[in-house]
């Protein structure tokens, strides 16, 4: 008999290997861990087990024991204890791990039950791959080529189903090709909490739908699309644009709030074609917003800023700035920088002998994905130091300082001083240094504007609510007329008289981890895609507006003025 | 060897002339005296005389009732729920109807025994849909017996106290299949669920502890709790203890309901003493014994084996005409007793038509959760329907039974034997018909046919 290795842990026997895996692991991830692959189309491991689509059936056992003295029955010929089959297939997803349990997932009767199946799923279904956006990623593709018969004994006249019905604003449904795994109705009632999609119908009629005066119109409608193992379930946005396999995937972080969402940026050739999530079991699971997948479309966006000097002038003028107003120097830096980038404010701000400031942006928390905190990067303010206590909404000492004639040069970073409380007076006031990717108030008042990066055209690292570090890669190449933000700051420290500081990532990580006591090991190439969390205790003590979302409570209830 | 008589203990009063269905009537035929005694008595040893009656479950799968109520998690503190099974609809099955109609309080003493017996403090009777008359005569025999106090708070004065709920079906065939009737009555989509983990002696109704048996079971309890466990026991065979009614239907002289000891008739004792033989002129040729699910069973095969006669095994070779109905017997010849659906079919029936019939029910009811089940159900009906109405192919008996073979064992639930045993059964027993059919269709139709569906 297999000693169980730890108490939480059970040893089962999967095509001959033996592993350890933690109590209550089905079959699927037990397998999984030891490389073997059960197909599967229903089982999701965010959500609920149902067991519908019976292709993940497996052959399992267990060891025999005599009923009377619960005694191994051992097998003469092996010399181990006997195993006692089960001689129906069993679904893999539905069944827990218990001692001793033996599994065959290559045995004939698996062989047969997968191929079975596999038969039954394509008999109506439209095979019209050549215009479905799902080729290329579809499960049913993928199967088809291990377990598909490769032609058909299907004779009859396939069921007829609609093509093309809109379930919301983002997803567009082609019942013909839906397989009935009720992935997306399990998601919309037990992630998204909002109960709208059913089937109707019955046998192999059974249509998805929506409920009558019901629309998936949440903010979480596109993870539907993202689970549906076939074609069924699309993005509108989407939609016949591209074929995936052209498409180049580059991990980022969303940059929505201070939730940190990790994606997958799907480009060609310069362009982005969508954002889909990227499992992280510490942050978002599998899911994303909605919100989060549409924030590419301000790399190509109309108000993007392009330069008309060469940054050697607007350096050059920057520098004028900065000389003609010695210790009347404000640095707005941004919660939306990255922690690079907020190390460099930092420097700027030291050599300005400018005080820095941040703008805080709260709005309501989702509970799920979306905080509180909109910024995406305050805490990297604080762990590089740029800050020492949270930002406020309104910048209203800067602006008392403008009006009192204490301030005569502003540097903003990716901040419109006009959302943050500054009228236009005030503006007109003082010297505006901008650094920015899109058109503003701010940026039209600037007497000296940097065109800077979208988060796509970049790589850099955030820190999220949990204080866990991620980073994210650049996936498409800087606008024509934008600089990136690194150069620009690298350049404007010198500028004001600081040290030269390099605005290459890999250099620029070690002048961080000299400096910065939190992020002293690592270096960027290091960072895990997953993250890694930083040693919070030294900001315990502030009042973060967080409220809780997914694998996220906030330390302290959340400040309810802050959110008022 | 004459037919046995008829013993009738559940349907005793079934068709009795001047028998009335309200509880007045019920009362002066001794109604409810089982109930007076049986609350009086310790729950346990109810359990055990339903143990010691060895009754088997009526709705189909005839597992043992006392087993089932053993198996009730009685731990969880969570409270315990008895359901009524009344969904009754496997083509060929009309027995329970006929008691909720002609004897409703016989039903409702037999559910509060039982209630009582397993502490459960709120039982429901899932009724078809399609049966709004029970439905109401349900309601009001309730009511009256709620007015005289065998059901509701504190029955007979003993401080326990038990409602039962009608429920109306929701029109499927699937809400009979226990987890599926469950979901269901939760206000859901009869999609049966997977057991594990959601038996329902653990995890039924509402995820509590849950009691699911069919109409005819309880009436049985009835019986059991008055005359006690050893007493029904003697009536019928060992392993198929008390009476089996049986429905029969199709090609007899007398198709009606029959009450037997269990196992002391046989199938040629039934269709032909008791129900009077074949038509004028015709010829039995095929019977499907425990509703249209059931293995179907070709006159003239016989089945050859050893069986266990008291603790000895014999042989036995039988023809259809000889097999004994009950459970054991007809599990040992390939087919089951089921639901005790007998469908009679002789000789002017053709096989790919009755199976063109069988294949249009099921692929309409499966409830489509579960892909072979699903899939398969309407490709078989696809193909029978094709090879009836349009063009049938040599090879299509081989496709057939190719695709029956890919259900069963692979789904959720007993819905996936149900629908396949069919297909498997008409291909392996009457192949010759199947490859015969596209020259038989060139024959002319009698003009009074049927029409298929
Ligand atoms: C597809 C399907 C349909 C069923 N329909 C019925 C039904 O209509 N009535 C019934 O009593 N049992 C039906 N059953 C059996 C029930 O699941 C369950 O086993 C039964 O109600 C238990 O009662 P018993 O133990 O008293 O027989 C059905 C089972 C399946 C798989
Ligand atoms: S639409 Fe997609 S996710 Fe939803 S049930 Fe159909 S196949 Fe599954
Ligand atoms: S076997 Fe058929 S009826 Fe049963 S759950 Fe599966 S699809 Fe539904
Ligand atoms: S993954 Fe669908 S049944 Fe297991």
């Amino acid at each position: 008999m297999i000693a169980p290795a730890k108490p939480d842990l059970v040893t089962v026997n999967i095509d001959g290997q033996e592993i350890a895996v933690p109590k209550g692991t089905n079959v699927i991830e037990a397998a999984r861990l030891v490389n073997v692959d059960v197909p599967h189309y229903c089982y999701h491991p965010k959500l609920s087990v149902v067991g519908n689509c019976r292709m993940c059936l497996i052959e399992m056992g267990m060891p025999a024991v005599d009923p009377a003295t619960k005694a191994p029955i051992m097998d003469p010929a092996t010399g181990k204890q006997k195993i006692n089959w089960i001689p129906r297939p069993q679904i893999g997803c539905g069944t827990n791990v218990s001692p001793g349990l033996h599994v065959k997932t290559t045995s004939p009767m698996v062989k047969d039950a997968r191929e079975g199946v596999m038969e039954f799923l394509l008999i109506n279904h439209p095979l019209d791959c050549p215009i479905c956006d799902q080729a290329g990623e579809c499960k049913l593709q993928e199967q088809a080529t291990g377990y598909g018969r490769g032609y058909s004994r299907f004779v009859e006249q396939k069921n007829v189903k609609p093509k093309r019905t809109q379930l919301g604003p983002r997803v567009t449904l082609d019942d013909e090709r839906c397989i009935l795994c009720s992935r997306c109705i399990r998601f919309s009632k037990e992630i998204a909490k909002d109960d709208v999609l059913g089937f109707v119908d019955r046998g192999s009629y059974s249509t998805l739908t929506c409920y009558p005066g019901k629309k998936l119109e949440n903010n979480y409608s596109l993870n539907t699309v993202d689970i549906c193992p076939v074609g069924a379930l699309t993005s509108t946005d989407f939609r016949f644009k591209m074929r995936v396999w052209f498409l180049k995937q580059t991990i980022a972080i969303d940059t929505e709030s201070s939730v940190g969402a990790n994606t997958v940026v799907w480009s060609r050739e310069g362009t982005i074609y969508r954002i889909t999530p990227r499992r992280n079991d510490e942050v978002n699971d599998t899911w994303l917003a909605d919100s989060a997948r549409v924030l590419y479309k301000a790399v190509k966006a109309v108000d993007r800023l392009a330069a008309t000097e060469t940054i050697e002038a607007l350096v050059a003028r920057a520098a004028a700035l900065f000389q003609s107003a010695p210790g009347a120097i404000a640095v707005v830096g941004s919660g939306r920088s990255t922690v690079e980038e907020q190390f460099l404010t930092r420097h700027l701000a030291t050599a300005l002998k400018a005080s820095a400031q941040l703008v805080s942006r709260v709005g309501q928390g989702d509970k799920l994905l979306i905080s509180a905190d909109r910024n995406p990067n305050v805490r990297g303010a604080l762990v590089t130091g740029l800050i020492k206590t949270l930002p406020a909404q309104q910048l209203t000492d800067l602006a008392t300082q403008i009006d009192a004639g204490k301030i005569k040069v502003v540097v903003a970073i990716n901040e419109d001083l006009s959302v943050a409380g500054l009228t236009t007076a005030q503006l007109a006031k003082v010297s505006i240094v901008y650094l920015g990717a899109h058109a503003n108030a701010t940026s039209a008042a600037a007497k000296v504007v940097f065109p800077t990066l979208t988060v796509f055209e970049k790589s850099g690292a955030f820190v999220n609510q949990q204080f866990r570090i991620q980073k994210t890669l650049k996936a498409v190449p800087a606008a024509a007329g934008a600089t990136d933000d690194l150069v620009v700051l690298a350049q404007l420290v010198v500028a004001a008289g600081g040290a030269t500081l390099p605005a290459e990532l890999a250099a620029l990580w070690k002048a961080i981890a000299a400096e910065v006591p939190t992020l002293a090991t690592m270096t960027f190439a290091n960072l895990p895609e997953n993250g890694l969390l930083l040693d919070a205790t030294p900001f315990a003590a502030l009042p973060f507006v967080e409220g809780e979302t997914l694998h996220y409570k906030p330390a302290q209830p959340a400040v309810a003025a802050a959110i008022a | 060897m004459p037919a046995p008589e008829q013993h009738r203990i559940i349907f005793k009063h079934i068709d009795e002339p001047g028998y009335t269905n309200d509880i007045g009537c019920y009362l002066r035929n001794g109604g409810y005296e089982v109930l007076k005694k049986a609350v009086s008595r310790k729950p346990e040893e109810l359990i055990e005389e339903v143990k010691k009656s060895g009754l088997r479950g009526r709705g189909g799968a005839g597992f043992p009732c006392g087993v089932k109520w053993g198996l009730v998690d009685r731990k969880s503190g969570k409270p315990i729920y008895l359901i009524v099974n009344a969904d009754e609809s496997e083509p060929g099955t009309f027995k329970d109807r006929y008691i909720m109609h002609q004897d409703p309080h016989q039903l409702i003493e037999g559910t509060m025994i039982s209630c009582f017996a397993n502490n459960v403090k709120q039982a429901y009777i899932y009724i078809r849909g399609e049966m709004p008359h029970g439905a109401r005569i349900l309601e009001k025999a309730i009511a009256e017996a709620r007015a005289a106090n065998f059901v509701g708070p504190n029955i007979l004065g003993t401080g326990y106290s038990c409602e039962i709920f009608v429920h109306r079906g929701a029109g499927a065939y699937i809400c009979g299949e226990e987890t599926g009737l469950i979901e269901s009555l939760e206000g859901k989509r009869a999609n049966p669920r997977i057991k594990p983990p959601y038996f329902p002696a653990v995890l039924g109704l509402y995820q509590c502890p849950t009691i699911v048996n069919n109409v005819e079971t309880l009436c049985h309890v009835k019986y059991i709790a008055e005359h006690g466990g050893a007493e029904y026991a003697k009536i019928g065979t060992p392993g198929n203890t008390g009476t089996r009614i049986f429905c029969v239907s199709g090609h007899v002289q007398r198709p009606g309901y029959y009450e037997f000891p269990a196992g002391t008739i046989t199938m040629g004792q039934l269709l032909n003493d008791v129900c009077g033989g074949p038509l004028p002129g015709r010829k039995f040729k095929a019977v499907i014994p425990g509703g249209s699910s059931a293995k179907i069973l070709r006159f003239g095969e016989r089945f050859k084996g050893k069986r266990k006669v008291g603790t000895e095994l014999v042989d036995y070779d039988w023809g259809v005409e000889d097999v004994p109905m009950d459970f054991d017997s007809l599990g040992m010849i390939g087919t089951m007793g089921g639901s005790g659906g007998v469908i009679v079919m002789d000789d002017t029936v053709n096989m790919v038509e009755a199976l063109a019939n069988i294949n249009a029910f099921y692929s309409h009811e499966s409830c489509g959760q579960c892909t072979p089940c699903r899939e398969g159900s309407l490709w078989m009906k696809k193909i029978t329907s094709r090879m009836v109405h349009g063009q049938a192919r040599n090879e299509d008996a081989a496709l057939l039974k190719s695709v029956a073979d890919q259900i069963p064992g692979r789904t959720i639930c007993a819905f996936g034997e149900a629908c396949s045993w069919p297909t498997q059964s008409f291909i392996a027993k009457f192949g010759d018909e199947f490859k015969q059919y596209p020259e038989t269709k060139k024959t002319a139709k009698p003009v009074d046919a049927v029409a298929l569906v």
